[in-house]
């Protein structure tokens, strides 16, 4: 027995066990996001509806001037389809969180902790996996989108791709960190009124910031410091095979910053520390 | 292992044996562990040991702090005070070895209801590193050995209470940990249900030689032969075999000798949990 343990009991992990981890965290999400249909349609209409109906109402009334990355006038929908691609991330970022909620108070999240592998190793893997459905989404939603005449140069499918997994980690980050200090799924109400909604409409989804500024000159620096803005302009220029340098310096800034943040509070010595056991446990 | 009472809230003195000779290395060992909330007190300095192929059961009503002191050992919680060590490996300082030796079945049910049992059992495999190919040949094992095989690809959410509980021991076991925590792995279940698991676990003890603590509040859970320790509003109250502080304690079962240690450590001022 005694050799039995000091095999099982060894320090460190082979790389093949860190990716047979990942592949099973991304798998996991995989499957639970197939089993959820509805949340992917609901995933897709968010943003249709507001491509399809939003879009065509304000064409004539938000008139876009020729503004980096766009070398032409576009339609109105052209503008906003970055920000709709950042805001599917956006949604599935709390999405991820809220299931992390979930997972707690229904107690599946400590099967993840309770893995022998190091936490954070655990976090990022969730991260990743909730990033990788983020993509699907949005792949699915530019398809649909293609069919509405916004026709980015078919390169720009492929350099997006790294900006969406960056913009996918930040806002996957941000939420999990909130989701550390969400008690009750109730609670997360306050995500949405809180969170989602300021960071979308303080950004340059919906508008160019210039005529931000042209309206309100604070709300215009608000939306300078707002990460989202950052994710969107990251989009927005990859989709059209530009870097975007300074957005790209603070999502990647951002992502670093709540992924440790996320790990610091899931630290079992400090985030969850403060909270007792789970429902009717003593 | 003598039986060492103490009615009036004493704690035991820490486990000094050597810890790293697999000869006496015990499975767990916890010594002076205390936990609050705030202000609350869960647990005050705790120590005891479970040793290997052993079955152990940690007794304490409600609110004894079970729970608490199965979230410390599994790292869920950070340890503000003590020492818990898994065959030697010190869980605050190499949590990844002394995980690796470590099941565990909580008082919730922490199964995924919208996944069949088989993948259940990939996901937890996965997260312990375990390939796919070798993980399913796992799987089919412990399924076969819990009497699920034929429930293989079936949702879990379609299981009774005692299956999805057995699912859980047969989930904890795939990893072929050598120290099993079970909290309470028997509440709300029917009395066959219980004791299909309760001779289960046994088994488990006897025939693979793993080391079980479980933790409960019905007495009938507990034979002779066990050891025992008893959890009161956060203290440990008595540690040793089931004999032997039936004895100490001049009772002549355990359900006496567990309401005379309680019983003489009822104070307004003791922690609760």
């Amino acid at each position: 027995m005694s050799s039995t343990i000091a095999r099982q009991g060894r320090s460190g992990f082979s790389f093949a066990e860190y990716i047979t981890c990942l592949n099973g965290i991304v798998w996991r999400e995989a499957l639970r996001f197939v089993h959820q249909r509805e949340r992917f349609v609901s995933a897709l209409v968010r943003p249709l509806v507001w491509l399809f109906i939003f879009a065509a109402g304000f064409r004539q009334v938000l008139g876009i001037s020729i503004i980096p990355p766009y070398e032409t006038y576009i339609l109105y929908e052209v503008y906003i389809a970055p920000g709709l691609m950042a805001m599917i991330q956006l949604f599935n970022g709390m999405q991820s969180s809220l299931s992390m909620v979930y997972d707690r108070e229904m107690g599946n999240m400590r099967t993840l902790l309770v893995s022998p592998l190091p936490r954070w190793y655990l976090l990022f893997c969730k991260l990743v996996a909730g990033t990788a459905v983020s993509l699907l989404q949005v792949y699915a939603f530019l398809l649909i989108a293609w069919f509405w005449d916004i026709a980015p140069p078919p390169i720009g499918y492929l350099t997006v791709l790294p900006a969406l997994v960056l913009s996918g980690l930040m806002l996957g980050a941000l939420g999990m960190l909130i989701s550390s200090g969400i008690k009750q799924l109730e609670n997360f109400a306050g995500v949405m009124n809180f969170v989602i909604f300021p960071m979308f409409f303080a950004s340059s989804a919906l508008y160019p910031l210039w005529k931000v500024q042209e309206g309100s000159p604070l709300l215009y620096y608000v939306c300078q410091l707002n990460p989202f803005t950052h994710a969107v302009e990251l989009i927005r220029f990859a989709l059209y095979g530009k870097v975007n340098w300074i957005s790209l310096a603070v999502v990647g800034c951002c992502t670093a910053a709540f992924m440790i943040g996320a790990i610091y509070a899931y630290d079992p010595s400090r985030g969850l520390i403060r909270r007792g056991p789970a429902g009717g446990e003593t | 292992m003598t039986a060492t009472n103490a009615p009036v809230a004493g704690p035991m003195p820490p486990d000094t044996r050597p810890r790293h000779d697999p000869a006496v290395t015990p499975a767990l060992s916890i010594g002076g562990v205390s936990h609050s909330y705030g202000t609350r007190r869960a647990l005050v300095d705790v120590s005891f040991t479970v040793a290997p192929a052993s079955f152990t059961a940690l007794l304490g009503l409600n609110g004894a702090g079970k729970s608490t002191l199965f979230a410390l050992v599994t790292r869920l919680f950070g340890i503000q005070a003590g020492r818990i060590h898994i065959f030697g490996h010190d869980i605050g300082l190499a949590p990844s070895e002394a995980l690796r030796l470590l099941g565990v079945v909580f008082q919730s049910r922490t199964l995924d209801l919208d996944l069949t049992v088989t993948q259940n059992l990939l996901y937890h495999a996965a997260l312990h590193g375990i390939g796919k190919r070798e993980a399913r040949v796992r799987s089919d094992e412990v399924l076969a050995r819990i009497g699920l095989a034929d429930r293989a690809g079936g949702r879990v959410r379609d299981l009774s209470g005692g299956q999805m509980r057995r699912l859980e021991i047969a989930r904890a076991l795939l990893h072929r940990p050598r120290l099993l925590l079970l909290d309470e792995a028997t509440v709300g279940l029917d009395v066959k249900a219980r004791a299909d698991i309760l001779n289960h676990v046994r088994q488990l003890v006897t025939e693979q030689g793993i080391g079980v603590l479980w933790a409960t509040h019905l007495f009938d859970e507990i034979m002779p032969g066990d050891d025992l320790v008893i959890l009161h509003q956060g203290r440990v109250l008595a540690h040793g075999p089931v004999g032997d502080i039936v004895a100490d304690a001049g009772a002549h079962d355990i359900n006496s000798a567990f309401m005379r240690l309680t019983g003489a450590a009822v104070d307004p001022g003791s922690p609760a949990s």
